[in-house]
C-alpha cells in the first residue's frame, strides 16, 4: 500500500478550478517531484494535503488512514511536515529553539514543570536540545545554534526549514520550491543534503520544483501538472520525454 | 549550553536588579530619607511594575495588543476586596487573608481572560486591540452598577440601587454601586509588592524559557509555520493572554489592599490606565521585561519629583517620554548603543591587551 494515497483531489475558489480530479500515489521511500508551470496549482495541492484549505472533493490517505479535511496540527500529527515557499521561520528565536519548537509534540512536560524548574523540565529540555542539535548538525547549523534565525544567509534558512520539519519527527515531508533563490553552487548541495536526509530518515519526499537539473537529478517519479489538473505521471524519465510535457511546461 | 547561561544571566541581573532596589529603598526609609509622598507611592509602583510585565507578557511574547489589562486588574481588584471584606472578621490573621484574597483575585481575573479571550483571540492586531478596550470598559462599567449586600439571611444582590437590595435592618452594603468597596483591609506593603513582582517575574521568565514559551513565540513570529508543525495556536494564545490577566488580577489584588476606599473610576480602571501600562511596554522595550520594569518605575516616579515645577510638569513627563522612545527604538540610537555598549568596551580592552 502506498505511504500517500490521493484520489481525486479537487478545490474551487470562487469559479477557479484550482485543482480538479488529482490522484496522486506515492510508495514509502520514494522521492517524488511535483512539477507544473506558475498557477499550475502546486502549492495549492500542499495546502490541501497540509490542511490549510479543506478539500471540495477527494480522499487523502496517509498509511491506509483518512486525513481529508483534517486540521492542520492533527495532519502534522498523523506524519505530514512541510517547508514554505517564501520561508516562514519563527525569525525572532535562536536557530536551536526553532528546531526545538518543532519537537514540541513530541516531548513533553507540564506547564508547572516548565514554570517551577521540576526535574521532569531539566531531563527533556536536555533530550530536546540533544535532539535539536543533532539535527542542526546533520545541515551544518550547529555553529549558528544561537543566531537568530532572521540572521542566517538565505541557503540556510531553507535547510533550517527543511530541519524544523524533520524535527516533528513526518512520515512525509512536503517541501515547496527548497532550492528557489538559490545559486547553482546552493541547489546541489541542497540536492545532497536532501538525498542524505532521505537516506538517514528513511523519509518520503514530496517535492515542488522548478529547476529541471534538481528534479531530474534527483526524483524517481514526477507528476506534472497544468491548470489544476495532472498532464502526465510516472517515472522521471518517461515523464519529461513526454511531448505534451515539453509543450506545457518546457516550451517547445 | 553557552545561550542557556546567558539567558539565565540576564534573568538573574532582572531580580537582582528588583533586589536592589527594594534594598536601597528599605535604606532610605529608615534612614528617614523619604517624603511621606515618596512612601505612599511605593505600593502602586509595584502595582504598575506587575501590571507592565503581565501585558508585556502579551505585547512582546505573544505579539498582540491589549488595551484591557485595567479590566482584568479591576476583576482581581474587586473580588479580592470582597472577599477580604466578607473575611475580615473571620479570618483574623492578614497574612493568610491576604493570600488567599490573592489567590482569588488571580484566579478571578484569569478566569475573565479566558472567557474574554475565547471569542476575542479570534481577532489580531488593532482589530484585536479595539475589543479588549471594549471589555475592559464594560467591566469597569458592571462594576460600577453592582451592589451587594450581606445579612443574616446571606447576600443580597442588585444592579439598580443600595435600597433594592432588601437588607435587613443589621445588614451591611459590602460593593455599593459607584460608591465602590469601603474599609478594606489594608493589608498591602512593599515587601508584599516587591515579592509580588518577583513571583510575576518568575512565572514569566520561566514560562517564556520552555516549550510554552516557545510555542507562544512560534505564533507571534509565524502562525502558518507554528501551525504546520503541530503547534495549537487557540491554546496557546489562550494561555498566554489568561496568564496575564492573571498576573494583572495579582496587581489589582495588591491595588485594593493599598486604599480604603475602591472605586471603579475611569482614572483608576479605564482605558487611561491600559494605555499607560502599555506606554510602560513599549517605552521599556517590547518583549523586554527589565526595560518595562525601569520604565514603569521612572515614568511613575516622574511626575511626583517634578512637583516643584508645577506647571512645566507635565510638559517635562511628555519630553521624556519622547527622549526614552527616541532612545529605545531610534535606528541611530541603536546604533550608537551597538558600538557604546559595555560588551564592546569589555571585549575591546581584551582584545587589546591580548594584541
Amino acid at each position: 500500500m502506498a505511504l500517500l494515497d490521493v484520489k481525486n483531489l479537487g478545490i474551487s475558489f470562487g469559479g477557479l478550478r484550482a485543482v480538479n480530479a488529482v490522484d496522486l500515489s506515492i510508495e514509502q521511500g520514494e522521492l517524488y517531484g511535483l512539477i507544473g508551470p506558475n498557477g499550475a496549482g502546486k502549492t495549492t495541492i500542499f495546502n490541501l494535503l497540509t490542511g490549510v484549505y479543506k478539500p471540495d472533493e477527494g480522499i487523502v490517505k496517509l498509511d491506509g488512514t483518512d486525513i481529508t479535511g483534517k486540521r492542520t496540527i492533527d495532519i502534522n500529527k498523523a506524519g505530514i511536515a512541510r517547508t514554505f515557499q517564501n520561508i516562514r521561520l519563527f525569525k525572532d528565536m535562536p536557530v536551536l529553539d526553532n528546531v526545538k519548537a518543532g519537537l514540541h509534540n513530541k516531548h513533553h512536560y507540564t506547564t508547572i514543570e516548565g514554570i517551577f524548574r521540576l526535574p521532569r523540565y531539566h531531563r527533556v529540555e536536555k533530550e530536546m536540545n540533544e535532539k535539536a542539535m543533532e539535527l542542526l548538525e546533520v545541515f551544518g547549523l550547529e555553529k549558528e545554534a544561537d543566531y537568530l534565525a532572521s540572521n542566517l544567509p538565505y541557503g540556510k534558512q531553507r535547510k533550517l526549514e527543511i530541519a524544523r520539519a524533520l524535527a516533528t519527527e513526518p512520515k512525509l515531508i512536503l517541501l515547496d520550491e527548497p532550492a528557489a533563490g538559490m545559486n547553482p553552487n546552493e541547489t546541489k548541495e541542497l540536492m545532497e543534503t536532501i538525498q542524505f536526509v532521505r537516506e538517514k530518515f528513511n523519509m518520503t519526499i514530496l517535492l515542488i520544483e522548478h529547476d529541471m537539473k534538481l528534479v531530474s537529478g534527483i526524483c524517481e517519479k514526477l507528476t506534472v501538472l497544468n491548470f489544476g489538473e495532472v498532464l502526465a505521471q510516472g517515472n522521471t524519465s518517461d515523464v519529461l520525454n513526454n511531448p505534451e510535457v515539453i509543450t506545457a511546461y518546457l516550451g517547445e | 549550553m553557552k545561550k542557556i547561561n546567558k539567558q539565565t544571566k540576564s534573568n538573574i541581573i532582572t531580580y537582582g536588579i528588583v533586589v536592589v532596589a527594594f534594598i536601597i529603598v528599605q535604606l532610605l526609609l529608615s534612614t528617614g530619607n523619604l517624603s511621606s509622598l515618596m512612601e505612599g507611592l511605593l505600593v502602586p509602583l509595584c502595582v504598575y511594575v506587575i501590571l507592565a510585565l503581565s501585558l508585556n507578557l502579551v505585547v512582546g511574547i505573544l505579539g498582540e495588543l491589549s488595551l484591557g489589562h485595567a479590566g482584568f486588574m479591576c476583576v482581581g481588584a474587586f473580588s479580592s476586596a470582597f472577599f477580604s471584606k466578607c473575611m475580615e472578621e473571620i479570618i483574623t490573621v492578614s497574612a493568610v487573608r491576604f493570600i488567599l484574597a490573592l489567590i482569588l483575585g488571580a484566579v478571578a481575573a484569569g478566569v475573565f481572560g479566558i472567557l474574554i479571550g475565547i471569542p476575542v483571540l479570534r481577532l489580531r492586531g488593532d482589530y484585536l486591540a479595539i475589543v479588549t478596550l471594549a471589555f475592559g470598559e464594560i467591566i469597569k462599567n458592571l462594576v460600577n452598577v453592582l451592589y451587594i449586600g450581606k445579612d443574616a439571611a446571606g447576600f443580597h444582590f442588585s444592579t439598580k440601587d443600595s435600597i433594592s437590595l432588601n437588607l435587613q435592618p443589621e445588614g451591611e452594603v459590602i460593593v455599593n454601586g459607584p460608591q465602590g468597596i469601603t474599609g478594606t483591609p489594608q493589608d498591602s506593603t512593599f515587601l508584599i509588592g516587591v515579592i509580588l513582582i518577583i513571583i510575576t517575574l518568575f512565572v514569566i521568565l520561566n514560562m517564556v524559557n520552555s516549550r510554552d514559551g516557545r510555542a507562544i513565540m512560534a505564533i507571534r513570529d509565524n502562525r502558518i509555520a507554528a501551525e504546520s508543525v503541530g503547534i495549537n495556536i487557540t491554546k496557546y494564545k489562550l494561555m498566554a493572554f489568561s496568564v496575564s490577566a492573571a498576573l494583572a488580577g495579582a496587581a489589582g489584588v495588591l491595588y485594593a489592599h493599598n486604599l480604603s476606599t475602591l472605586t471603579a473610576l475611569p482614572k483608576n480602571f479605564g482605558y487611561n490606565m491600559s494605555i499607560m501600562i502599555l506606554v510602560f511596554v513599549v517605552l521599556g522595550g517590547i518583549g523586554n521585561m527589565r526595560g518595562s520594569i525601569i520604565a514603569a518605575v521612572i515614568l511613575t516616579l516622574l511626575p511626583e519629583l517634578l512637583r516643584g515645577l508645577s506647571d512645566y510638569r507635565m510638559l517635562i513627563y511628555a519630553i521624556v517620554l519622547i527622549l526614552m522612545m527616541l532612545f529605545n527604538w531610534a535606528p541611530k540610537s541603536l546604533e550608537w548603543r551597538e558600538k557604546h555598549s559595555l560588551k564592546r568596551l569589555i571585549k575591546k580592552k581584551k582584545t587589546a591587551k591580548e594584541a
